[in-house]
């Protein structure tokens, strides 16, 4: 791989809703106070014994009346993460800078609004999804995309990356190739996947769910919870938000080793790290704080706490934070784009929720408990099923050095 | 309106019911018949790229994507193994989603693990490069009824971008059950092409792609492919592939998006 340094580009607004709350404020406050979001699961049509990220209020949220043909599950919890940190507002702006067909939409899911499709077929009508579900655009993966662009008054390129967990890690990658052709001069990126019974029965069938509050890292552990999120960022040209906090370097490999296990060594994995790090034009030492995929499966854990090992010093400072969301899957990415945001904006390291004894090739490197030191250069890790590999490398706008 | 650096086609590959490659797909093109034969619809994808193992495990999307795919990666002779590779499908398998969502209604405990991990959108991504032992990256995209123009945008972007060819597969396989009523898919598709950044001996024709507000969109002429592009998605690809059958020079719009259209303009080589 030829990787070229890449011009960095500003992180002009970011939000998430998850488990945690709504919005930066709370999400930072959790992490700060080591407060968890996992219940025990009441969401499934018939209950498996485990804990899920469940994000309160979805069932009474409402969409606008003209937004009411995209109303599912996914898509409410979409519009519920924008109406957070003043998000629309920084949209607004920039499509009057720009144009509305100069933004594009760069959306990742793994199973987007299934749910409304699965609750139709618990509801046949003559073999039939009943009439209210009668709408082709929820049926399709592209809808939580589809509903942004719409909502948000938006014409550039509208797509969906589906890689599975990698999936919201992968459209910072895409957004920042079409914004350096030229094709557009702003993008809208993020992710969304809700709770639903693919998913739950699917990981349980894998043996991949825990029956306890997800353990990442832990000797002990023994499976992931599952979550549901959604979060956004607008990426810009510095010269746009000169003071944001900025994407500086992304990287993408694949495993090709396994459809649903991880490569044994990480190849996958390395390669996607030392591809974001050349295109941050960065060397490990420079990074402070390393957010990993760290889903608590046996392992997962185990192949990335030997790359952490053997690719970081213990300067370098590394938590999952999925003890405290759950694993929300093609959400994960932005969700933990946006924890590696706060930790450079708060000079906060999270704590490695539900680890109490860590495997110890990495015990020194994780933080079990909050930390507060300056943050000027974050990377987040995103593994996805297929062997499909993601991370991502943002910084300080004072640069890495600040 | 943004006008991008010329790239060139490689590779092309195609599945379709009474068209297994390229060639006979040309020949196809050239019926006026459109509508493909019964024992014409008896055909599967071959996908022997995959190791025994592999194929029987792989769901009929996987097999489609795959052999077109390994053909038009034949054509470029680009190794497979450092090519990153692009899938674009507007819905999947949407077969193995109505079964999910069938046994999920039913009996959710009784759901299959392998048919859970075969359902994720990147399955042709993962089994690709499993079966090439490719470490570049790989993605899975979608774009509802643009599935095919955006696939061919974001690839034309880490084209451009990474200095480097790229392959791009788009297919589609008929929906089934109460999902397939919301699906527009009734036949199998699927084509891909290998995309370059520069001009060499393997070269089969040069593209230059300007982005704009969408304007009319082309049709292909030949009834076999306007069947199918009434049938499938990614067949959205048929005037490119018209087109790439007939060497000299061509102007294309294709929609990227519900209002962004590719406006290309083709020289195929003789």
């Amino acid at each position: 791989m030829n990787t070229r340094v890449m011009t960095p580009l500003a992180v002009s607004a970011y939000t998430a809703v998850s488990a945690l709350g709504n919005g930066r404020q709370g999400h930072a406050r959790a992490l700060a106070e080591g407060r968890g979001g996992l219940r025990e699961n009441d969401i499934s049509s018939a209950p498996l014994a485990c804990w899920i990220g469940r994000v309160p209020g979805i069932e009474a949220h409402a969409l606008p009346e003209d937004m009411a043909h995209w109303d599912c599950r996914n898509n409410r919890l979409v519009h519920m993460g924008l109406q957070a940190d003043g998000f629309i507002e920084r949209v607004r702006a920039a499509r009057e800078r720009y144009g509305r067909e100069r933004i594009g939409v760069f959306m990742g899911t793994s199973t987007g609004s299934i749910e409304a499709t699965e609750a139709g077929y618990r509801q046949l009508e003559d073999g039939r999804l009943p009439a209210a579900l009668r709408r082709p655009g929820i049926h399709s993966l592209h809808s939580l995309s589809a509903f942004t662009a719409e909502y948000l008054d938006l014409q550039g390129p509208a797509l969906t990356v589906s890689t599975a967990c990698s999936s919201s890690a992968k459209v910072f990658a895409m957004a920042s190739r079409m914004l350096a052709l030229g094709v557009i001069d702003a993008a809208v990126v993020g992710g969304a996947d809700t709770l639903c019974d693919s998913v739950l029965f699917g990981f349980n069938s894998l043996e991949l769910v825990s029956k306890r509050p997800a353990r990442p890292f832990d000797a002990s552990r023994d499976g992931l919870s599952l979550g549901e999120a959604a979060g956004f960022a607008l990426l810009e040209r510095t010269d746009a938000a000169p003071d944001a906090p900025r994407l500086v370097g992304y990287g993408e490999a694949s495993d090709a080793h396994h459809m649903s296990t991880p490569h044994p060594q990480g190849l996958g994995a390395e390669l996607a790290l030392r591809d974001a790090l050349a295109r941050a034009g960065l060397d490990a030492k420079a990074v402070d704080y390393i957010n990993l995929h760290g889903t608590a499966t046996p392992k997962n854990d185990e192949v990335e706490a030997a790359l952490l090992a053997r690719t970081f010093s213990t300067r370098t400072r590394a938590s999952s934070t999925k003890g405290y969301t759950g694993h929300t899957l093609g959400a994960a990415g932005i969700v933990e784009a946006v924890v590696a945001l706060t930790a450079i904006e708060h000079g906060l390291i999270p704590g490695n929720l539900g680890c109490d004894e860590p495997e110890p090739v990495c015990a020194s490197h994780l933080a079990l408990q909050a930390e507060h030191r300056p943050v000027h250069v974050a990377l987040s890790n995103s593994f996805g099923f297929g062997g499909n590999n993601a991370c991502l490398a943002f910084a300080h706008a004072r640069g890495a050095g600040a | 309106m943004s006008t991008l650096a010329p790239i060139w086609i490689e590779g092309i590959g195609v599945w379709a019911q009474g068209a297994a490659d390229w060639p006979s797909l040309r020949a196809r093109m050239a019926e006026t018949r459109a509508e493909p034969s019964d024992d014409e619809c008896a055909g599967k994808p071959a996908a022997a790229l995959l190791a025994p193992g592999e194929r029987r495990r792989a769901p009929i999307s996987v097999r489609l994507a795959v052999e077109a795919g390994a053909q038009a990666v034949a054509m470029s002779e680009r190794d497979a193994s450092t090519l990153p590779c692009l899938f674009s499908s507007a819905h999947g398998d949407s077969g193995i989603l109505d079964y999910m969502c069938a046994t999920l209604a039913e009996a959710p405990r009784e759901l299959s693990p392998t048919r859970f991990h075969n359902s994720v959108h990147n399955a042709a991504a993962g089994y690709w490069t499993i079966a090439t032992g490719c470490h570049a990256a790989s993605d899975a995209l979608c774009a509802w009824r643009h599935s095919f123009g955006a696939g061919l945008l974001e690839a034309i972007g880490e084209v451009l971008s990474g200095g480097q060819p790229v392959l791009l597969v788009s297919y589609d396989v008929p929906g089934e059950g109460p999902l397939g009523e919301m699906i527009d898919s009734r036949a199998p598709f699927g084509c891909a092409l290998v995309l370059a950044p520069a001009q060499s001996e393997r070269s089969l024709a040069r593209l230059d792609v300007r982005t704009g507000p969408a304007q009319a969109v082309s049709s292909a002429q030949a009834p076999f492919l306007r069947w199918l592009a009434e049938r499938n998605l990614s067949a959205g690809a048929a005037p490119l592939l018209e087109a790439l059958a007939d060497s000299g020079s061509h102007t294309l719009e294709m929609p990227a998006a519900p209002a962004l259209g590719l406006h290309i303009a083709m020289e195929v080589a003789p």
